[in-house]
């Protein structure tokens, strides 16, 4: 027996918001996307100049110009993200009138308000126990993003946090789309969101030997597939979806951008940080994608893939693509994102989740910069350089997202 | 020198402007901070903190309970700085 045959639970996106190391707002984002910009810059903190990595990719404009005063200073930094970016989403849905005990949120994030905890230990310390913030713990709180999210739209059929390091974002797209379909929700605002630009993390990544440290070149650090690629670049920001059943979109006439049609997830049980070689676990996700989405290996036409410009993860990946689509491997238009994004770390998955979207809703695949010679060892076919026509007709798309601790996780998306 | 209480409220609207964004010319000795103010209890912590550095003086945490409006705060603050 199988309830996926006909499946009359379709979900679909309606809503989308960022504020990311390109933009303010989507359209300036995915304008900065086509246009090949680079997000990454050199940071000029007094900090920097001791780091081995002294780049990374802040967001293109400061919460202050966006945000109230009093509102910013009761909120982390990823919380001020989740909120610009969500507010941004739910507007571009038409805010829509949702029962609020069928309206649930899923904000992810990678590491959580960790500039608040480093921050306020730095009060503790300095001027004593009383003077730490009592918003420091709902500040702090992974969960917070989320919280606060729920809490500007009231949204009562339940709030929630899904952790899994940079594939935490992607997770939150699919437990929102678990929310839908089992029932509890019509509509979810869903999501990721990070800001870790910090030398406490960045010391940490760096130390791993994660991070570029092209520090001189800051615009062509993030080089996914390149031969000379070196780590990955800090991004920081959020990205918010608002999707719902593909009934209630119809009922209120909202503008459809795409179809969230399926999720796969699978672990590695292989190393805490290092990805699987053979790429098994990424493949399974990808494979489980297609099956949840009902979508088969040739109709997928674009990838936007993890790639976050390391040696090892852009290789274990591309072996895993190639794993999962063999004979297809060459009609799919695969982009990395990272290289001009960066990596937002928790927020990745969902930001490029708005990619894929507006890929698919405008038919065009984002470029992939800085591949000056492309590694010998990639055999996909990636856009390069500029952006890429999608066939028309009914196409679909996936969106990986992988995590330290060996999480894996593939959205599948169709055309509308 | 003393201080007086004008001094000693100019400064709570002050303070009450930064932490909760409530204008200053709203605040006034009447006015409930949780009522009038929307002084939430994790904002009045941050008030007391505030005002305690500013003015030199302790607010005991029993005393903070049964301040509920501007002018227990001003008053309270008046006797501890003199």
């Amino acid at each position: 027996m199988s309830l996926k045959n006909d499946r009359n639970d379709r979900v679909v996106i309606t809503g989308l918001g960022t504020l990311s190391p390109l933009g303010r707002d989507v359209a300036s984002t995915w304008e900065g996307l086509l246009a090949g910009k680079s997000g990454v810059s050199r940071l000029p903190e007094d900090w920097s100049p001791d780091m081995p990595t002294q780049i990374a990719a802040k967001v293109a404009v400061e919460p202050a110009e966006l945000m109230d005063r009093v509102e910013m200073r009761r909120l982390d930094r990823s919380e001020q993200f989740a909120l610009i970016a969500a507010r941004e989403a739910w507007a571009d849905a038409g805010s829509p009138e949702v029962d609020p005990t069928r309206l649930g949120v899923v904000i992810a994030s990678g590491i959580g308000g960790v500039l608040t905890l480093l921050n306020s230990y730095d009060v503790l310390k300095e001027k004593g126990v009383r003077s730490v913030s009592p918003h420091t713990v709902p500040m702090l709180m992974p969960n917070g993003p989320a919280a606060h999210v729920g809490l500007e739209f009231g949204a009562k059929a339940g709030v929630h946090t899904p952790v899994s390091a940079c594939a935490s974002g992607a997770e939150a797209l699919g437990y929102a789309l678990n929310m839908i379909r089992s029932g509890r929700a019509d509509v979810v605002i869903a999501g990721g969101t990070e800001a870790a630009i910090h030398p406490l993390p960045m010391a940490g990544f760096a130390n791993m030997k994660a991070l570029s440290t092209r520090n001189d070149d800051p615009t062509r650090a993030s080089r996914p597939y390149d031969k000379d690629r070196d780590g990955f670049v800090l991004g920081e920001g959020a990205g918010v979806l608002v999707i719902e059943t593909l009934e209630h979109a119809k009922a209120r006439g909202a503008k459809i951008y795409a179809e969230v049609a399926g999720q796969g997830l699978s672990s590695d049980g292989f190393h805490i940080a290092a990805p699987d070689p053979e790429g098994t676990g990424a493949t399974r996700a990808m494979l489980a994608a297609l099956t949840d989405a009902k979508i088969s290996a040739d109709e997928i036409v674009h990838l936007n893939a993890h790639a976050t410009s390391t040696p090892a993860g852009d290789i274990a990946e591309a072996g895993a693509i190639t794993g999962a689509f063999k004979s297809h491997l060459d009609q799919i238009a695969v982009s990395a994102t990272k290289s001009m994004t960066g990596h937002l770390l928790g927020g990745a998955g969902a930001i490029e989740a708005i990619f894929v979207t507006l890929a698919l809703h405008h038919r065009i695949a984002p470029p992939t910069i800085n591949i000056e010679n492309l590694d010998d060892a990639i055999h996909l076919n990636v856009v390069r350089d500029k952006p890429r026509a999608l066939p028309s007709g009914d196409i679909a798309a996936l969106n990986n997202s992988f995590g330290f601790g060996g999480h894996n996780v593939a959205i599948a998306f169709r055309s509308i | 020198m003393a201080i007086t209480e004008q001094e000693v409220l100019a400064g709570i609207k002050e303070i009450v402007e930064e932490v909760a964004g409530v204008p200053g010319s709203d605040i006034e000795m009447s006015k409930n901070f949780t009522d009038d103010l929307d002084v939430d209890s994790l904002s009045m912590v941050e008030v007391v903190v505030a005002a305690e550095e500013r003015f030199g003086i302790k607010i005991p945490d029993d005393q903070v309970a049964g301040m509920l409006t501007v002018g227990d705060a001003v008053n309270f603050i008046v006797k501890a700085a003199n």
